[in-house]
């Protein structure tokens, strides 16, 4: 039987239209717009001024403080202004604007396709390097990959995990680039195994991806320590700690971190940009990003340069298609509908994903019927319907007493709720006025 | 290009709503009602639909007139109370009584609360036993059935105790369960449905097939009926082991009565049955026990009722003892 985690979960439908849809290389536009907020922590501090020139590859945003990441130029070309600009989130945050010119990279940088497969650096020279690199979770949390790698004091890595298992619906892009970049997500995986000083790897995949799994498997057999795993299809198997109780059978405790179990996990995404910055010298300036959607005649994966707008990635796909009801950055059970397609492609943009209106109409809202769907579904084992009454009003202490703060937001409940109550924004609303308290 | 919605995740959903669960219980209904048809005749069908029209009536009225919000009559549950309400009456239930149990379930025992998810007992079970205790005699009065196309000549008695009545009345009257058992209809006629009763508990085979098909398109689980079944069949083992000539034995406990119906049906009513699979265990084996109580020891000769309503009482406290299992609350590690 196949691995899986042990608590609720459903199965959406996959739709993975862009399966087949072999890496493309997104030409980018004139001007690119370089939000400085791209990575989980304090937002990076720009190091350019208006008016420089900067090459691709160059440092133009420093991290600054325990969780934040570089950012670096992902084209060349002058900077023109350093000002707000609407991102992701819906809201005008600083972004670096760049008007581009012919092409040069900054010195150090290999951008040739050779496979470099041996390892010189320390463990402590790679860490460094991925901090310089400005890598991050490319799973979608943009969490900085660098500070994972370094192990608390007094806890130790035993295994590292590769989150390879692409739960949401429509998403492919990690799926393609298992196909075509598999040696190098191998040596990537190497590269953070020597950080962490382990001698295992566990690559999960989910078994809707047999080719992936064949082909991983195969090139697996090359490298020492690694081991590649079907899991069987469940959302959310990509939620670290679900994939952590999958793959190695191990429970995070509640409000702990993965290595409470001995457990490190990194995006095989993540894996190739390691392998890209370690190996290559390059920084984090581009990434796979799937472009989908029922209405699109061309859905895609696409090769992006950080900065590029969601637009020009619709019209690759062959442009908006009528009755688009909401544009969603990331996959349809977690990700963010924008309000603006006019965005850039961030570090954490895995995928675009455009749904039809019929798709995602929210349904007409009955009374709850206590059918305990939501309770039997929810990958934490907590019960959303309770959780949403206590929320709404506003018994806080109840709310955290049946750990509210567990909820990850994977959006389970609502999904199966038959009275389509949309429970998951009742505890987020929940969640926030705890945050807002413990502030105080 | 139009405006964009924008709005939380997730942006998807699944594919069960409120009307195809209902609508998936009144499909799963439908064998044991061509059962009671067949059997019971134009009797049972006038009962039926009488009992779906007011309970549909009433809950329209009360929404339309009383309220004045929202009718959701098309939403299937007052079809599947009138429906579950006329199963549990026998065909010759004079017609103004259904129509008045119908009243008690919808206006008193569902509308008070609030309607649909809001009431704490199955509404259909109250107004079963509303009828009970206020039209004992037309509720006990059971018709012989009769197959509607047969053309075998009707007995002299049309009417005639069930299985569970008959069993009930010999042994307070002192005789053995080996002398009884001979004035009981065979496991194969109470398994099919050609037996003295309610319109909608005659017939095992019927109610199984219907669960099965609810179970299939996963509008209920297995906790609360195995439980159920399970453990009447295990609390009337014991006892028809410790003594078989003073207690009947397991399978004539599961197919005698209305226990099928009340497990398949009755207490999977998702409104007023625990949330968690571990408090639907816990309520099925409370269901279990007490109808075995009750058909053993109590003065009615049938609990399922009874023993269903009790549990319902007990539904809020299950839902706050047994919580479910949480993720990383127990931590083991290997």
């Amino acid at each position: 039987m196949l691995k899986t985690f042990n608590i609720g979960g459903v199965h959406p439908e996959e739709n993975k239209l862009s399966a087949n849809a072999p890496i493309e290389i997104l030409p980018y536009p004139k001007t690119m717009i370089i939000p400085v907020a791209q990575s989980l922590g304090a937002p990076s501090i720009p190091v350019v001024e208006k008016g420089a020139k900067v090459k691709t590859g160059q440092l133009i945003a420093k991290g600054e403080g325990f969780i934040a990441s570089n950012i670096h130029s992902p084209v060349t070309g002058t900077v023109t202004k350093i000002d707000d600009a609407l991102d992701s989130s819906g809201y005008k945050r600083k972004a670096i604007f760049i008007d581009v010119d012919a092409e040069e990279w900054e010195e150090g940088i290999d951008t040739s396709a050779d496979l470099k497969k041996e390892i010189t650096l320390s463990s402590e020279e790679i860490v460094n390097k991925i901090k310089e690199k400005g890598i991050v979770g490319l799973g979608g949390a943009t969490f900085p990959s660098h500070v994972k790698m370094m192990v608390p004091q007094g806890k130790k890595a035993e295994v590292l995990i590769i989150n390879a298992v692409e739960c949401e619906p429509y998403l492919t892009s990690d799926h393609r680039l298992m196909l075509e970049k598999a040696d190098e997500i191998m040596v990537g995986v190497s590269i953070i195994m020597k950080a962490l000083n382990v001698t295992r790897a566990i690559i999960g995949i989910e078994n809707n991806k047999p080719d992936a799994i064949a082909h991983l498997s195969k090139i697996a057999a090359n490298f020492k320590g690694i081991e590649v795993v079907a899991l069987k299809v469940k959302y959310p198997q990509g939620a670290e700690k679900q994939l952590i109780k999958a793959a190695i059978n191990r429970e995070v405790p509640s409000g702990k971190l993965p290595i409470e179990v001995g457990a490190v996990v990194q995006n095989v995404g993540t894996a190739f940009a390691v392998y890209e910055a370690v190996q290559k010298n390059k920084p984090l300036i581009e990434r796979v990003v799937t472009i989908t959607g029922k209405g699109l005649k061309k859905p895609s994966n696409l090769m992006v340069r950080i900065g590029t707008p969601v637009t020009l990635l619709i019209e690759h796909a062959g442009g908006m298609p009528e009755k688009t009801g909401k544009v969603i950055n990331g996959g349809p059970m977690m990700g963010k509908a924008l309000n603006s397609v006019d965005v850039p492609v961030v570090k954490g943009t895995s995928g675009i994903v455009v749904v039809q209106d019929e798709e995602t109409k929210r349904e007409e809202v009955y009374n709850c019927i206590r059918c305990g769907k939501c309770v039997s579904v929810c990958p934490m084992g907590l019960e959303p319907y309770l959780l949403a009454v206590v929320s709404e009003q506003e018994k806080l202490e109840e709310a955290e007493k049946d750990r509210i703060m567990d909820c990850m937001e994977c959006g389970s409940c609502h999904y199966t709720c038959p009275s389509g109550r949309p429970l998951l924004d009742y505890l987020r609303v929940g969640k926030n006025k705890i945050m807002r308290s413990r502030k105080k | 290009m139009g405006i964009l919605t924008v709005s939380g995740s997730p942006h998807v959903h699944g594919k069960q709503d409120v009307k195809k669960i209902m609508r998936g219980v009144i499909i799963a209904l439908i064998p044991a009602m061509l059962v009671s048809f067949w059997f019971f005749g134009i009797g049972a069908i006038v009962l039926t639909l009488t009992a779906v029209a007011s309970c549909m009536l009433f809950e329209f009225l009360i929404q339309k007139y009383f309220l004045k919000g929202k009718v959701t009559i098309t939403d299937g549950s007052a079809i599947i109370t009138g429906l579950l309400l006329a199963f549990n009456v026998p065909s010759s239930l004079p017609i103004w009584q259904m129509i008045i149990g119908s009243f008690v379930a919808i206006a008193i025992a569902k509308m008070t609360y609030g309607g649909l998810g809001k009431n704490p007992f199955n509404p259909a079970l109250v107004g079963r036993v509303f009828l009970l205790i206020s039209f004992p005699v037309d509720m006990t009065t059971w018709p012989i059935p009769h197959a509607i196309f047969s053309t075998a000549p009707v007995a002299d008695a049309i009417t005639g105790p069930t299985a569970l009545g008959v069993v009930k009345e010999g042994l307070m009257k002192g005789e053995s369960l080996s002398q009884l058992m001979s004035n009981v209809p065979s496991y194969t006629d109470m398994f099919i449905g050609n037996i003295g009763g309610s319109l909608g508990e005659i017939s095992g085979l019927a109610i199984i097939l219907g669960g099965i098909y609810m179970l299939i398109r996963k509008i209920i689980t297995w906790h609360i009926p195995a439980t159920f079944i399970g453990s009447t069949v295990i609390f009337t083992g014991i006892l028809w082991l410790i003594n078989p000539e003073k207690f009947a034995d397991p399978v004539f406990h599961v197919l005698a009565g209305g226990l099928l119906l009340g497990a398949l049906f009755m207490a999977t009513d998702m409104v007023t049955s625990p949330m968690s699979a571990k408090g639907m265990i816990i309520f099925g084996v409370g269901c279990g026990v007490l109808t075995v109580l009750i058909r053993t020891w109590g003065a009615y000769p049938e609990g399922v009722s009874f023993a269903i309503l009790l549990m319902n009482v007990c539904t809020p406290l299950i839902n706050k003892a047994f919580k479910p299992k949480k993720f990383g609350e127990v931590v083991k590690n290997g």
